[in-house]
């Protein structure tokens, strides 16, 4: 007989704190995450097709517009969010000691570095008119 | 740790059947998603720094190798949204817990009906060649 509750997420935290308001921003991320990341995979994978870009159909099709640069960069903080405070869930889960805080240290730079690297490029990059 | 060999048995077996495998699925499906993250910042950013260099990375996208690469990461991604969903209503409806099972099983049925055909288009230039 199987146990009545089987989960397959991160039980929720008892206590509140941060751990709590980490575990409701999981939850609200992925729902958001839900619609920018599918619709990103559809539009650069099924809408149009990986042999039809490159750098110049980037400036001038896909960041033509301050909507879609909007849209890239909120996809972007979510899934530094979420795809890092998942990561670290597991971390948590697998390392202990010297070596998990190592691993986090780690993980939070990697972070912040892409969070910078990403957003330079969807702000500064010139809008190329099409022609 | 548990000894050699026992892995592969205790991810069926640890409290059983599909709760298990789909914590496993989402955990394997989260990683590998994260690792591409990081790659396709990275990626992104030589589209600015270094544009020669992201032509050259987003032939590798379009070659056949890619796109089967492509449609895992389209799989991870699709599986891992539908599970997070199941996740979520489960955490939020405790009720439904009891439906684990079939929630999963609904997640199987829209994961074929949506893959299938986003598998297809992606992989199809392998044998058709790539529309210019």
């Amino acid at each position: 007989m199987s146990a009545p509750y089987t989960r397959s997420g991160r039980a929720r935290p008892r206590g509140g704190g941060l751990e709590l308001a980490l575990w409701y921003l999981m939850r609200v991320t992925g729902i958001g995450l839900f619609v920018l990341a599918l619709t990103h995979f559809l539009i650069v994978h099924v809408i149009y097709d990986p042999a039809e870009q490159d750098a110049s159909w980037i400036a001038q099709v896909r960041w033509s517009s301050t909507f879609w640069r909007a849209f890239d960069w909120s996809l972007l903080m979510l899934v530094l969010f979420h795809a890092f405070m998942g990561v670290r869930t597991v971390v948590v889960d697998y390392v202990k000691g010297r070596a998990r805080m190592l691993l986090l240290t780690g993980l939070y730079l990697l972070a912040i570095a892409l969070f910078v690297l990403g957003t330079a490029v969807v702000m500064t990059l010139p809008v190329v008119p099409k022609g | 740790m548990p000894e050699p060999g026992t892995t592969g048995r205790m991810l069926l077996r640890y409290r059983g059947g599909e709760g298990m495998l789909a914590w496993a699925f989402h955990r394997i499906s989260g990683v590998a998603i994260w690792a591409f993250v990081v790659l396709h910042v990275i990626d992104i950013y030589l589209v600015g720094g270094n544009p020669e260099a992201y032509d050259e990375l987003l032939a590798i996208y379009a070659s056949p190798i890619g796109r089967v690469l492509e449609a895992l990461l389209g799989a991870a991604l699709l599986y891992h949204a539908l599970n997070g969903v199941r996740i979520i209503v489960m955490d939020f409806w405790p009720p439904l817990t009891r439906y684990h099972r079939q929630l999963w099983y609904i997640c199987w049925a829209i994961f074929i009906a949506v893959g299938l055909p986003v598998a297809y288009i992606i992989l199809k230039p392998i044998w058709e060649g790539a529309p210019t």
